[in-house]
């Protein structure tokens, strides 16, 4: 299993994604700083962390998609690579073109950094093949602009093919359909807004995230 | 040589800000206005002869997402 983080000036979860990939596959992922020009051979998966890259300037992950090592990241999507956003990293992936919609400023203004419950909407990916459909999960959310926004056609789409990973079970940002985690059309890209790898061990006070870095491990 | 750019959410984007903004201008009594959105203004400066096509790459690569933004082009 070979893994790589992504880190950019201002990334902040870049570290405990790292640490959720070590305990589940127990080796530490490659950290790899933005400015790079190349992805060490024979990756398996590839972190985006959340954060505030670049300083939220222009647009949350505005700055940071049209950065160096996210040509590399797209690339490596392209031949199939595992490569899993969360938060900012959603934003980024987004804002790449790597995933469709935008995230946009919560509806209710606010931050919202708290607990929420999720559905599990696809338990067929590299990414929940460790969850069962239906499933509730508790992943804490910590993010301003998580409001995930697309044109209908879209959002049919993406419901009609299965990509919605996770869907919110509780309002928390005004997310067009209550969508948390998306796929891409191969299904090797997610984006979510929750944060599995905050709930991966004894002391986060839950364990709710260690399943999807436990099929992670799987891939390599 | 000189351009604005304007960066404006697309109609039927739900703007928060421009709602809160609304909310406030009510209440210290300004009445009649009907609505308030907010966007972007960023001014560029430029070779001289830059061409608006260039432009437009700059806004659709990155100044504006397209998904939510439109954008509005004005040479000084």
């Amino acid at each position: 299993m070979r893994a790589a983080v992504i880190v950019f000036p201002g990334s902040n979860c870049d570290r405990d994604l790292a640490e959720a990939i070590r305990i589940a596959t127990g080796t530490a992922p490659v950290m790899i700083w933005h400015r790079e020009t190349s992805l060490p051979e024979g990756l398996d998966l590839i972190g985006v962390p959340g954060g505030f890259s670049y300083g939220d300037y222009l647009r949350s992950g505005a700055m940071a998609a049209q950065s160096p090592v996210m040509r590399e990241v797209k690339a490596a999507a392209g031949k199939g690579v595992a490569v899993l956003g969360i938060c900012n990293g959603f934003q980024v992936l987004t804002e790449a073109g790597l995933l469709p919609g935008a995230l946009m400023r919560n509806a209710g203004i606010k931050f919202v950094c708290r607990d929420v419950a999720l559905t599990v909407e696809n338990s067929q990916s590299a990414f929940t093949g460790g969850y069962d459909a239906g499933q509730g999960v508790v992943f804490p959310v910590a993010h301003h602009d998580g409001n995930y926004s697309a044109d209908e056609e879209t959002l049919d789409r993406l419901e009609g093919e299965g990509r919605v990973a996770f869907r919110y079970a509780e309002e928390v940002n005004g997310s067009a359909r209550n969508i948390a985690g998306i796929l891409n059309n191969g299904g090797n890209v997610l984006g979510m807004m929750p944060h599995p790898e905050r709930v991966v061990e004894g002391a986060h006070g839950r364990l709710d995230g260690r399943a999807m870095f436990e099929a992670l491990a799987r891939l390599g | 040589m000189k351009a604005r750019v304007f960066v404006t959410l697309k109609n039927g984007v739900l703007d928060p800000q421009g709602k809160a903004v609304h909310h406030a201008l009510e209440g210290l009594g300004f009445d009649g206005v009907s609505d308030v959105r907010i966007g972007k203004l960023i001014e560029l400066e430029l070779a001289d002869g830059t061409s608006d096509a260039a432009i437009e790459d700059m806004c659709k690569q990155l100044l504006a997402n397209t998904v939510i933004e439109n954008y509005k082009i004005e040479r000084a």
